[in-house]
Protein backbone atom coordinates (compact mmCIF):
# COMPACT_ATOMS: atom_id res chain seq x y z
CA UNK A 1 0.00 0.00 0.00
CA UNK A 2 2.91 2.30 1.00
CA UNK A 3 4.66 1.79 -2.58
CA UNK A 4 1.30 2.51 -4.13
CA UNK A 5 1.08 5.75 -1.73
CA UNK A 6 4.78 6.87 -3.25
CA UNK A 7 3.57 6.54 -6.81
CA UNK A 8 0.79 8.19 -6.55
CA UNK A 9 2.51 11.02 -4.84
CA UNK A 10 5.53 10.91 -7.55
CA UNK A 11 2.38 11.46 -10.36
CA UNK A 12 0.94 14.29 -8.55
CA UNK A 13 3.80 16.09 -8.05
CA UNK A 14 5.31 15.47 -11.96
CA UNK A 15 1.00 16.41 -12.83
CA UNK A 16 1.28 19.83 -10.49
CA UNK A 17 4.74 20.70 -12.44
CA UNK A 18 3.66 20.24 -15.74
CA UNK A 19 0.42 22.56 -14.91
CA UNK A 20 2.55 25.31 -13.78
CA UNK A 21 4.27 24.99 -16.89
CA UNK A 22 1.84 25.29 -18.93
CA UNK A 23 0.24 28.43 -17.11
CA UNK A 24 3.39 30.09 -17.40
CA UNK A 25 3.70 28.87 -21.29
CA UNK A 26 -0.17 30.27 -21.61
CA UNK A 27 1.05 33.70 -19.60
CA UNK A 28 3.69 34.14 -21.81
CA UNK A 29 1.68 33.80 -24.97
CA UNK A 30 -0.77 36.22 -23.33
CA UNK A 31 1.84 38.81 -22.38
CA UNK A 32 3.34 38.42 -25.83
CA UNK A 33 0.18 39.04 -27.73
CA UNK A 34 -0.62 42.38 -25.45
CA UNK A 35 3.28 44.03 -26.41
CA UNK A 36 1.21 46.05 -29.09
CA UNK A 37 0.59 48.72 -25.56
CA UNK A 38 4.24 49.76 -26.54
CA UNK A 39 2.79 51.48 -29.36
CA UNK A 40 -0.68 52.35 -28.04
CA UNK A 41 0.38 53.66 -24.75
CA UNK A 42 4.39 54.03 -24.88
CA UNK A 43 4.07 56.35 -21.68
CA UNK A 44 3.48 53.03 -19.48
CA UNK A 45 6.46 51.49 -20.47
CA UNK A 46 8.98 54.17 -20.25
CA UNK A 47 7.41 54.50 -16.43
CA UNK A 48 8.34 50.80 -16.39
CA UNK A 49 11.60 51.55 -17.51
CA UNK A 50 12.63 54.27 -15.14
CA UNK A 51 11.55 52.00 -12.25
CA UNK A 52 12.91 48.95 -13.23
CA UNK A 53 16.16 50.48 -15.14
CA UNK A 54 17.16 53.78 -13.50
CA UNK A 55 16.96 52.63 -9.98
CA UNK A 56 18.79 49.34 -10.70
CA UNK A 57 21.51 51.37 -12.21
CA UNK A 58 23.35 52.29 -9.15
CA UNK A 59 23.88 48.63 -7.72
CA UNK A 60 24.46 46.97 -10.88
CA UNK A 61 27.59 49.78 -11.63
CA UNK A 62 28.82 49.33 -8.26
CA UNK A 63 29.05 45.57 -8.66
CA UNK A 64 30.36 45.99 -12.14
CA UNK A 65 33.19 47.46 -10.77
CA UNK A 66 33.69 45.59 -7.70
CA UNK A 67 33.84 42.53 -10.21
CA UNK A 68 36.10 44.30 -12.57
CA UNK A 69 39.03 45.21 -9.64
CA UNK A 70 38.38 41.49 -8.56
CA UNK A 71 39.39 40.15 -11.60
CA UNK A 72 41.92 42.30 -12.61
CA UNK A 73 43.83 41.20 -9.02
CA UNK A 74 42.86 37.50 -9.57
CA UNK A 75 43.98 37.99 -12.93
CA UNK A 76 47.02 39.64 -12.57
CA UNK A 77 47.94 36.56 -9.66
CA UNK A 78 47.47 33.82 -12.15
CA UNK A 79 49.09 35.23 -15.25
CA UNK A 80 51.99 36.57 -13.87
CA UNK A 81 53.17 33.15 -13.12
CA UNK A 82 53.49 32.48 -16.58
CA UNK A 83 55.03 36.05 -17.41
CA UNK A 84 51.84 37.14 -19.79
CA UNK A 85 50.28 40.18 -17.75
CA UNK A 86 49.75 42.23 -20.71
CA UNK A 87 46.53 39.67 -21.32
CA UNK A 88 45.10 41.52 -18.08
CA UNK A 89 42.37 43.50 -20.17
CA UNK A 90 42.16 40.10 -22.57
CA UNK A 91 40.93 38.10 -19.91
CA UNK A 92 38.98 40.69 -17.95
CA UNK A 93 37.16 41.88 -20.97
CA UNK A 94 36.47 38.17 -22.24
CA UNK A 95 35.02 37.20 -18.65
CA UNK A 96 33.04 39.99 -18.61
CA UNK A 97 31.53 40.34 -22.42
CA UNK A 98 30.90 36.06 -22.77
CA UNK A 99 30.07 35.75 -18.77
CA UNK A 100 29.84 37.61 -15.99
CA UNK A 101 28.64 40.65 -17.44
CA UNK A 102 25.14 39.16 -18.73
CA UNK A 103 25.04 36.42 -15.57
CA UNK A 104 25.09 38.19 -12.82
CA UNK A 105 23.26 41.38 -14.34
CA UNK A 106 20.66 38.74 -14.21
CA UNK A 107 21.26 37.57 -10.84
CA UNK A 108 21.10 40.97 -9.27
CA UNK A 109 18.29 41.95 -11.45
CA UNK A 110 15.71 39.12 -10.31
CA UNK A 111 17.05 40.27 -6.40
CA UNK A 112 16.42 44.20 -7.20
CA UNK A 113 14.13 44.43 -10.13
CA UNK A 114 12.25 40.85 -9.73
CA UNK A 115 11.23 40.91 -6.27
CA UNK A 116 9.29 44.50 -6.58
CA UNK A 117 7.44 43.50 -9.71
CA UNK A 118 6.21 40.31 -7.90
CA UNK A 119 5.59 41.76 -4.37
CA UNK A 120 3.76 44.85 -6.83
CA UNK A 121 1.85 42.96 -8.95
CA UNK A 122 1.13 40.34 -5.68
CA UNK A 123 -0.25 43.08 -3.11
CA UNK A 124 -2.32 44.61 -5.89
CA UNK A 125 -4.16 41.14 -6.94
CA UNK A 126 -4.31 40.54 -2.87
CA UNK A 127 -5.81 44.24 -2.44
CA UNK A 128 -8.07 43.20 -6.02
CA UNK A 129 -7.01 45.96 -7.79
CA UNK A 130 -6.89 43.64 -11.26
CA UNK A 131 -10.31 42.44 -10.24
CA UNK A 132 -11.46 45.57 -10.15
CA UNK A 133 -9.65 46.69 -13.14
CA UNK A 134 -11.30 43.18 -14.93
CA UNK A 135 -14.79 44.69 -13.66
CA UNK A 136 -14.39 47.71 -15.37
CA UNK A 137 -13.40 46.19 -18.39
CA UNK A 138 -9.94 47.42 -18.50
CA UNK A 139 -7.34 44.63 -19.34
CA UNK A 140 -4.91 44.08 -16.48
CA UNK A 141 -2.36 41.98 -18.43
CA UNK A 142 -2.35 44.87 -21.17
CA UNK A 143 -2.55 47.61 -18.88
CA UNK A 144 -0.40 46.58 -15.48
CA UNK A 145 1.63 43.50 -16.90
CA UNK A 146 2.51 43.95 -20.10
CA UNK A 147 4.18 47.58 -20.05
CA UNK A 148 6.27 46.00 -16.91
CA UNK A 149 7.39 42.79 -18.96
CA UNK A 150 8.86 45.50 -21.96
CA UNK A 151 10.29 47.65 -19.54
CA UNK A 152 12.07 44.36 -17.99
CA UNK A 153 12.93 42.95 -21.18
CA UNK A 154 14.06 46.85 -22.36
CA UNK A 155 16.18 48.32 -19.51
CA UNK A 156 18.09 44.11 -18.92
CA UNK A 157 20.71 44.34 -22.06
CA UNK A 158 21.30 48.09 -21.28
CA UNK A 159 22.28 47.41 -17.50
CA UNK A 160 24.19 44.04 -18.64
CA UNK A 161 25.87 46.64 -20.97
CA UNK A 162 26.87 49.26 -18.15
CA UNK A 163 28.19 46.18 -16.06
CA UNK A 164 30.78 45.37 -18.67
CA UNK A 165 31.95 48.59 -19.37
CA UNK A 166 32.34 49.81 -16.45
CA UNK A 167 33.86 45.92 -14.98
CA UNK A 168 36.20 46.16 -17.87
CA UNK A 169 36.92 50.02 -16.30
CA UNK A 170 37.22 48.25 -12.90
CA UNK A 171 39.67 46.32 -14.26
CA UNK A 172 41.98 49.06 -16.63
CA UNK A 173 42.58 50.48 -13.23
CA UNK A 174 43.45 48.13 -10.92
CA UNK A 175 45.84 46.47 -13.86
CA UNK A 176 47.11 49.55 -15.33
CA UNK A 177 46.88 52.34 -12.75
CA UNK A 178 47.24 49.87 -9.16
CA UNK A 179 49.48 47.00 -10.58
CA UNK A 180 51.19 49.28 -13.67
CA UNK A 181 50.52 47.28 -16.75
CA UNK A 182 51.30 48.97 -19.50
CA UNK A 183 47.86 50.75 -20.93
CA UNK A 184 48.59 50.70 -24.53
CA UNK A 185 49.24 46.22 -24.41
CA UNK A 186 46.41 46.37 -21.78
CA UNK A 187 44.19 47.72 -24.45
CA UNK A 188 45.81 46.53 -27.89
CA UNK A 189 45.65 42.41 -26.41
CA UNK A 190 41.49 43.30 -25.74
CA UNK A 191 41.21 44.34 -28.94
CA UNK A 192 42.66 41.74 -30.49
CA UNK A 193 41.05 39.16 -28.77
CA UNK A 194 37.53 40.07 -28.14
CA UNK A 195 35.35 39.97 -31.36
CA UNK A 196 32.62 42.24 -31.52
CA UNK A 197 30.01 39.61 -33.05
CA UNK A 198 31.65 36.69 -31.10
CA UNK A 199 32.24 37.88 -27.85
CA UNK A 200 30.22 41.49 -27.43
CA UNK A 201 27.13 40.25 -29.59
CA UNK A 202 26.05 36.59 -28.21
CA UNK A 203 26.52 38.75 -24.42
CA UNK A 204 23.75 40.70 -25.35
CA UNK A 205 21.54 38.27 -26.90
CA UNK A 206 22.32 36.56 -23.57
CA UNK A 207 21.11 39.29 -21.67
CA UNK A 208 18.32 39.67 -23.54
CA UNK A 209 17.09 35.93 -22.94
CA UNK A 210 18.17 36.37 -19.62
CA UNK A 211 15.30 39.45 -19.06
CA UNK A 212 13.02 37.75 -20.85
CA UNK A 213 13.24 35.02 -18.07
CA UNK A 214 13.44 36.92 -15.27
CA UNK A 215 10.75 39.24 -16.22
CA UNK A 216 8.68 36.92 -17.12
CA UNK A 217 9.00 34.60 -14.04
CA UNK A 218 8.76 37.77 -11.49
CA UNK A 219 5.11 38.69 -13.10
CA UNK A 220 4.03 34.82 -13.28
CA UNK A 221 5.00 34.62 -9.47
CA UNK A 222 2.92 37.85 -8.52
CA UNK A 223 0.62 36.78 -11.26
CA UNK A 224 -0.24 33.42 -9.50
CA UNK A 225 0.07 33.85 -6.05
CA UNK A 226 -1.99 33.17 -3.09
CA UNK A 227 -3.34 37.12 -2.25
CA UNK A 228 -2.56 36.62 1.58
CA UNK A 229 0.92 38.43 3.18
CA UNK A 230 2.18 34.94 3.21
CA UNK A 231 1.48 34.15 -0.60
CA UNK A 232 3.34 37.60 -1.56
CA UNK A 233 6.11 36.93 0.80
CA UNK A 234 6.45 33.27 -0.84
CA UNK A 235 5.83 34.27 -4.30
CA UNK A 236 8.91 37.02 -3.62
CA UNK A 237 11.16 34.47 -2.51
CA UNK A 238 10.29 31.93 -5.43
CA UNK A 239 11.06 34.62 -7.77
CA UNK A 240 14.52 35.12 -6.51
CA UNK A 241 15.01 31.28 -6.49
CA UNK A 242 13.77 30.12 -9.88
CA UNK A 243 14.76 32.99 -11.15
CA UNK A 244 18.89 32.87 -10.58
CA UNK A 245 18.26 28.97 -11.11
CA UNK A 246 16.89 29.69 -14.56
CA UNK A 247 19.33 31.97 -15.27
CA UNK A 248 22.38 29.96 -14.71
CA UNK A 249 20.63 27.04 -16.35
CA UNK A 250 20.11 29.26 -19.64
CA UNK A 251 23.75 30.43 -19.34
CA UNK A 252 25.04 26.84 -19.61
CA UNK A 253 22.44 25.83 -22.49
CA UNK A 254 23.16 29.61 -24.26
CA UNK A 255 26.94 29.45 -23.58
CA UNK A 256 27.16 25.44 -24.92
CA UNK A 257 25.22 26.76 -28.23
CA UNK A 258 27.14 29.96 -29.07
CA UNK A 259 30.86 29.33 -28.28
CA UNK A 260 31.25 25.21 -28.29
CA UNK A 261 31.44 26.18 -32.36
CA UNK B 1 7.74 62.66 -10.42
CA UNK B 2 6.55 64.63 -13.45
CA UNK B 3 6.10 62.93 -16.70
CA UNK B 4 8.67 65.14 -18.56
CA UNK B 5 11.05 64.09 -15.50
CA UNK B 6 10.80 60.68 -16.29
CA UNK B 7 11.32 60.83 -19.86
CA UNK B 8 14.91 62.78 -19.06
CA UNK B 9 15.69 59.86 -16.77
CA UNK B 10 14.72 57.35 -19.15
CA UNK B 11 16.83 59.05 -22.20
CA UNK B 12 19.79 59.29 -20.09
CA UNK B 13 19.65 55.26 -19.19
CA UNK B 14 19.19 54.48 -22.79
CA UNK B 15 22.07 56.63 -23.72
CA UNK B 16 23.84 55.02 -21.34
CA UNK B 17 23.16 51.68 -22.26
CA UNK B 18 24.38 52.63 -25.99
CA UNK B 19 27.78 54.43 -25.12
CA UNK B 20 28.49 51.39 -23.08
CA UNK B 21 27.42 49.06 -26.16
CA UNK B 22 29.90 51.36 -28.27
CA UNK B 23 32.68 51.23 -25.37
CA UNK B 24 32.54 47.30 -25.36
CA UNK B 25 31.80 47.30 -29.42
CA UNK B 26 35.21 49.59 -30.37
CA UNK B 27 37.23 50.30 -27.16
CA UNK B 28 36.94 46.53 -26.14
CA UNK B 29 36.08 44.65 -29.42
CA UNK B 30 37.38 44.77 -32.78
CA UNK B 31 34.63 46.81 -34.55
CA UNK B 32 37.38 49.74 -35.05
CA UNK B 33 39.73 47.43 -37.23
CA UNK B 34 37.03 46.57 -39.35
CA UNK B 35 37.24 48.82 -42.65
CA UNK B 36 34.52 49.52 -45.22
CA UNK B 37 36.92 50.36 -47.38
CA UNK B 38 36.69 48.41 -50.97
CA UNK B 39 39.41 45.49 -50.82
CA UNK B 40 40.26 42.34 -53.04
CA UNK B 41 41.09 38.82 -52.61
CA UNK B 42 43.68 37.40 -53.37
CA UNK B 43 44.69 33.38 -52.78
CA UNK B 44 47.93 31.81 -51.34
CA UNK B 45 48.52 28.00 -51.16
CA UNK B 46 50.64 27.23 -47.42
CA UNK B 47 52.57 23.76 -46.77
CA UNK B 48 51.72 24.62 -43.03
CA UNK B 49 49.67 27.49 -41.87
CA UNK B 50 50.32 27.24 -37.87
CA UNK B 51 47.68 28.64 -35.96
CA UNK B 52 46.36 31.07 -38.24
CA UNK B 53 42.93 31.95 -37.80
CA UNK B 54 40.06 33.75 -40.00
CA UNK B 55 40.30 37.63 -39.66
CA UNK B 56 43.82 37.26 -38.77
CA UNK B 57 46.18 40.52 -39.90
CA UNK B 58 47.84 40.69 -43.38
CA UNK B 59 50.89 42.86 -43.14
CA UNK B 60 53.07 44.49 -44.68
CA UNK B 61 56.26 46.10 -43.32
CA UNK B 62 54.42 45.66 -39.91
CA UNK B 63 51.55 47.67 -41.13
CA UNK B 64 47.96 46.39 -41.31
CA UNK B 65 46.98 46.43 -44.84
CA UNK B 66 44.27 43.45 -44.78
CA UNK B 67 42.14 40.26 -43.14
CA UNK B 68 42.31 36.70 -44.28
CA UNK B 69 39.02 35.61 -45.50
CA UNK B 70 38.98 32.17 -45.79
CA UNK B 71 41.68 28.88 -44.94
CA UNK B 72 40.74 26.12 -46.76
CA UNK B 73 42.01 22.34 -47.23
CA UNK B 74 43.08 21.60 -50.84
CA UNK B 75 43.24 17.89 -50.76
CA UNK B 76 44.87 18.05 -54.23
CA UNK B 77 47.89 19.12 -53.30
CA UNK B 78 47.63 18.56 -49.40
CA UNK B 79 48.39 22.59 -49.26
CA UNK B 80 46.49 25.37 -47.29
CA UNK B 81 44.15 27.43 -49.38
CA UNK B 82 44.34 31.22 -48.13
CA UNK B 83 42.05 33.31 -49.46
CA UNK B 84 43.00 37.33 -48.00
CA UNK B 85 41.25 40.81 -48.46
CA UNK B 86 43.55 43.41 -49.47
CA UNK B 87 42.66 47.06 -49.28
CA UNK B 88 42.52 48.77 -52.46
CA UNK B 89 44.53 51.32 -51.64
CA UNK B 90 47.68 49.10 -51.71
CA UNK B 91 48.91 47.61 -54.76
CA UNK B 92 51.52 44.56 -54.24
CA UNK B 93 53.52 43.17 -57.69
CA UNK B 94 52.48 40.15 -58.60
CA UNK B 95 56.01 38.48 -57.74
CA UNK B 96 55.27 39.38 -53.87
CA UNK B 97 56.08 36.94 -51.25
CA UNK B 98 53.94 35.82 -48.43
CA UNK B 99 54.66 34.42 -45.15
CA UNK B 100 53.46 33.03 -41.60
CA UNK B 101 55.15 35.25 -39.17
CA UNK B 102 54.19 35.45 -35.39
CA UNK B 103 54.12 38.34 -33.60
CA UNK B 104 56.57 37.67 -30.76
CA UNK B 105 57.36 34.60 -29.41
CA UNK B 106 54.01 33.20 -28.48
CA UNK B 107 51.45 35.68 -29.68
CA UNK B 108 49.52 35.40 -32.42
CA UNK B 109 49.96 34.72 -35.90
CA UNK B 110 49.44 36.89 -39.00
CA UNK B 111 50.35 36.83 -42.95
CA UNK B 112 53.53 39.18 -43.93
CA UNK B 113 54.08 40.46 -47.44
CA UNK B 114 57.06 41.22 -49.15
CA UNK B 115 56.83 43.49 -51.79
CA UNK B 116 58.54 41.88 -54.92
CA UNK B 117 59.80 43.82 -58.11
CA UNK B 118 57.40 43.06 -60.65
CA UNK B 119 55.62 45.72 -62.86
CA UNK B 120 52.53 43.94 -62.98
CA UNK B 121 50.28 44.42 -60.36
CA UNK B 122 48.42 41.64 -58.19
CA UNK B 123 44.77 41.85 -59.37
CA UNK B 124 41.52 40.70 -57.25
CA UNK B 125 41.59 36.38 -57.57
CA UNK B 126 45.49 36.64 -58.32
CA UNK B 127 47.16 33.53 -56.34
CA UNK B 128 50.40 34.55 -55.05
CA UNK B 129 53.37 31.72 -55.46
CA UNK B 130 56.07 32.39 -53.17
CA UNK B 131 54.81 31.44 -49.84
CA UNK B 132 56.82 30.42 -46.51
CA UNK B 133 54.95 27.93 -44.24
CA UNK B 134 54.53 28.64 -40.54
CA UNK B 135 57.32 28.18 -38.36
CA UNK B 136 56.52 25.22 -36.24
CA UNK B 137 58.37 25.35 -32.52
CA UNK B 138 58.43 21.16 -32.19
CA UNK B 139 59.66 21.40 -35.67
CA UNK B 140 62.76 23.76 -35.35
CA UNK B 141 63.41 22.05 -31.47
CA UNK B 142 63.69 18.76 -32.52
CA UNK B 143 66.04 20.18 -36.02
CA UNK B 144 68.18 21.78 -34.04
CA UNK B 145 69.14 18.33 -31.22
CA UNK B 146 69.05 16.64 -34.12
CA UNK B 147 71.58 18.55 -35.85
CA UNK B 148 73.49 18.87 -32.34
CA UNK B 149 73.70 15.27 -31.90
CA UNK B 150 74.93 14.95 -35.18
CA UNK B 151 78.00 17.03 -34.91
CA UNK B 152 78.29 15.11 -31.46
CA UNK B 153 78.43 11.94 -33.27
CA UNK B 154 81.07 13.26 -35.66
CA UNK B 155 83.10 14.82 -33.28
CA UNK B 156 84.09 11.40 -31.85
Amino acid sequence: MKAVTTLAGIGAFTRRKLVVLGQLARFFMQLLMRCGVIFQRPRLTVQQVHFIGNYSLIIIAVSGLFVGFVLGLQGYYTLNRYGSEEALGLLVALSLTRELGPVVTALLFAGRAGTSLTAEIGLMKAGEQLSAMEVMAVDPIRRVLAPRFLGGVIAMPILAAVFSMVGIIGGWVVGVLLIGIDSGAFWSQMQNGVDVFNDVLNGVIKSVVFGVAVTLIALFEGWQCKPTPEGVSRATTRTVVAGSLVVLGLDFVLTALMFSN
Amino acid sequence: MSNHKIDVWVGLFVLLGIIALVFLALRAGNLSSFSFAETYAVQAKFDNIGGLKVRAPVKSAGVVVGRVADIRFDDQTYQANVTFNIDKAFEFPSDTSASILTSGLLGEQYIGLDAGGDDLMLASGDSITLTQSAVVLEQLISQFLYGTAEKEGAAD
